[in-house]
């Protein structure tokens, strides 16, 4: 059972590089154990909206809350602290080249932790085997293959059983039985971490296999257009580049209101 | 090698022609013939549009295209830039003439209107302006430097309270590469500055038959200036560039996005520990470059000199002092501090493209050497001023 309570608040926020203003007054919250898609055309501020969620872009205006914690007027320790909470799956992976799995997934251990190191190998091990990767410790992210290395990038980024994990483009450049199956990691993830995901994608069928709750970013407009559950949003949404983006182009304008 | 530019093109010269010609006081029938290749010789849409201007009225265009020979990318760009110009100008053009997939590209090409502000305009810049905006970019550059080097301040701080997060593998991966890897340039370098160094001296020595004070020119030389330098210099081509181009890749691999994420900060992790290796390695370094300089100097002087090896050691022991070559240490790990400084400082800095890295590892390299050169002036300006 879902408990339906706020997690994440997005509040008037706006998002800027120099002058080039992004997206403006986004509003919305993410509720505990969401799958929260942010969807919206190529361009459109997906990832860098993403970033100021994740810590590594301040906004220009506005807040975000976790829990009802500010995160952005809060002192620069309490960020750091809430990061902590915090599993980010970057779209290429960004594993960290040098280091084997095993050290990758060790490294978020042994910041946060005290555990001697043959424990954090074991805990190292789990995570790998939870992505299907056991056996694989000793290897470079060069050595395996995209796929892989994604799986590889989740098994970190879950290593701290984090209360909220983001995930950009996870899909991306992967085929499609892959990409399903990452689809089927996360929604297994949020169950047994009872976690709240929120993912950047376009991807129609992850985000139709996945999303329980979204919003759509439009690069035209430079603001949020809806929000709300993925499947209505395509059927009943009264914006048409809405409908019209869930349905792959071919929403006709009829009950457009 | 053979660069795209000069490529032969694989057919002879193939020629495409238009003719106009009015077919009533309004419209316009341009008829194309011949091969409209991209190697081909083509009209110039610009002839064509002189002679649209010069009547007017015209307001629509069409085509005759029964005499068209082959055809690919080349109509097609003069087909759109027709069409755009004729937009400008509120003339009709007529497609039905064209071959079917001409059109159709020309139609695609339309599809979908330019987003406002997309072009990227290149505007020519007047001369204050340039002078201005280079300033500006040398502040900006300046206020980099400044905020790094006190972020790293901030960091050695934390790394004394033993807040910092790093790994320990690489400090000693960084000791291990400006050390034991990096004897074999430093040996061959520091005995040929010996070598050469030894040869001035002994040549101009000799000719007032003071030959034995080459040991003074060597010794002194390469203790407090030669030595520290050279083994700057070979560290800022070795390790200073590997810094900036190991970072600045794991920047564009957002692997440093991947740090921040978890809390560590960049400066911490992957700076401190390089910089503090270099720092420490340096002084180290450089007393094995000083022994060699001084192993090849006494070898070419005794060579070319009538002097006895012993006699030309006890000389170099009464000419260099302790605080000679405590000097010269102290030189050697400020210059390890600048070049690790430079090296990090570009990668971090990197922008996010191959080419982004390579420019950071070139000016890492660049920015370390001048940096080298200018503190040495400094500090032998500081020792002359204390008498060291």
């Amino acid at each position: 059972m879902r408990s339906l309570q706020t997690h994440i608040t997005i509040r008037d926020l706006t998002l800027a590089y120099g002058d080039f203003v992004v997206q403006s007054d986004l509003d919305f919250t993410i509720d505990r154990g969401d799958v929260f898609i942010i969807m919206g055309g190529s361009g459109c501020g997906k990832s860098s909206l993403l970033k100021v969620l994740m810590g590594l872009k301040s906004p220009t205006r506005g807040d975000v809350l976790f829990n009802g914690q500010s995160f952005w007027q809060d002192p620069e320790a309490d960020r750091q602290a809430m990061l902590r909470k915090f599993g980010v799956l970057f779209q290429n992976g960004a594993l960290w080249s040098s280091k084997t799995l095993a050290e990758n997934v060790a490294l978020p251990l042994r910041v946060y932790t005290e555990l001697p190191p043959a424990e954090v190998r074991d805990v190292c091990s789990l995570k790998l085997a939870l992505v299907g990767l056991a056996g694989f410790e000793d290897y470079y992210p060069s050595e395996i293959s995209g796929g892989m290395r994604k799986r590889a990038a989740l098994a970190r980024a879950i290593a701290l059983d984090p209360e909220i994990l983001f995930f950009d483009e996870p899909s991306a450049g992967l085929d499609p039985i892959t990409s399903r199956r990452l689809d089927d990691l996360i929604l297994e993830l949020r169950d047994s971490l009872g976690a709240t995901i929120v993912i950047v994608t376009h991807e129609l069928a992850s985000i139709f296999a996945v999303g329980n709750n979204s919003v759509f970013l439009d690069p035209v407009t430079k603001t949020m257009l809806a929000t709300g559950p993925p499947q209505e949003l395509r059927d009943h949404s009264s914006n048409f580049a809405v409908r019209d983006f869930l349905q792959r182009g071919t929403a006709t304008q009829e009950n457009n209101v | 090698m053979m660069s795209l530019d000069s490529r032969p093109t694989t057919s002879p010269q193939q020629t495409a022609e238009v003719t106009s010609a009015a077919v009533d006081e309004t419209s316009f029938l341009l008829t194309l013939r011949g091969e409209w290749l991209l190697e081909s010789e083509r009209p110039r849409v610009a002839d064509l549009l002189t002679e649209l201007d010069s009547i007017a009225g015209c307001e629509r265009i069409a085509f005759d295209t029964t005499k068209l020979g082959a055809w690919d990318s080349g109509l097609v760009t003069y087909l759109v830039e027709i069409e755009r110009e004729a937009r400008e100008r509120d003339i009709a053009v007529d497609h039905t003439g064209l071959p079917d997939g001409a059109r159709r590209l020309v139609e695609l090409a339309f599809a979908v209107p330019e987003r406002q502000g997309a072009r990227r305009e290149e505007r020519r810049q007047g001369l204050m302006s340039r002078i201005g905006n280079s300033t500006l970019e040398a502040v900006r550059a300046a206020q980099d430097w400044v905020r790094f080097v006190g972020e790293l301040t901030l960091s050695f701080g934390r790394l004394l309270r033993g807040k910092a997060t790093y790994e320990r593998s690489d400090f000693f991966a960084t000791v291990q590469e400006v050390s034991v890897e990096a004897l074999g340039i430093v040996s061959l370098v520091g005995f040929l500055v010996g070598v050469i160094l030894s040869f001035i001296g002994a040549v101009q020595f000799e000719s007032f038959g003071a030959g034995i004070y080459t040991a003074n020119l060597v010794g002194l030389g390469i203790v407090r200036e030669l030595g520290p330098i050279m083994a700057g210099i070979i560290m800022a081509g070795r390790t200073g560039a590997s810094f900036a181009a190991h970072i600045g890749t794991m920047k564009v691999n957002e692997e440093i996005d991947a740090l921040q994420t978890l809390g560590i900060d960049p400066i911490d992790y992957l700076v401190m520990p390089r910089a503090l290796a270099l720092m420490l390695m340096m002084p180290l370094i450089t007393l094995y470059a000083d022994l060699m300089g001084i192993i090849g100097g006494t070898v070419v002087s005794v060579a070319i000199l009538d002097i006895t090896p012993v006699l030309f050691v006890e000389q170099l022991r009464e000419a260099i002092g302790i605080g000679d070559v405590l000097g010269g240490l102290f030189m050697a790990s400020v210059f390890g501090v600048l070049v690790a400084l430079a090296g990090c400082q570009r990668g971090i800095e990197c922008g996010t493209s191959a080419q982004a890295v390579g420019e950071a590892t070139t000016s890492a390299v660049v920015t370390s050497i001048v940096a080298i050169v200018a503190s040495c002036s400094v500090l032998n300006f500081i020792y002359t001023a204390l008498d060291i």
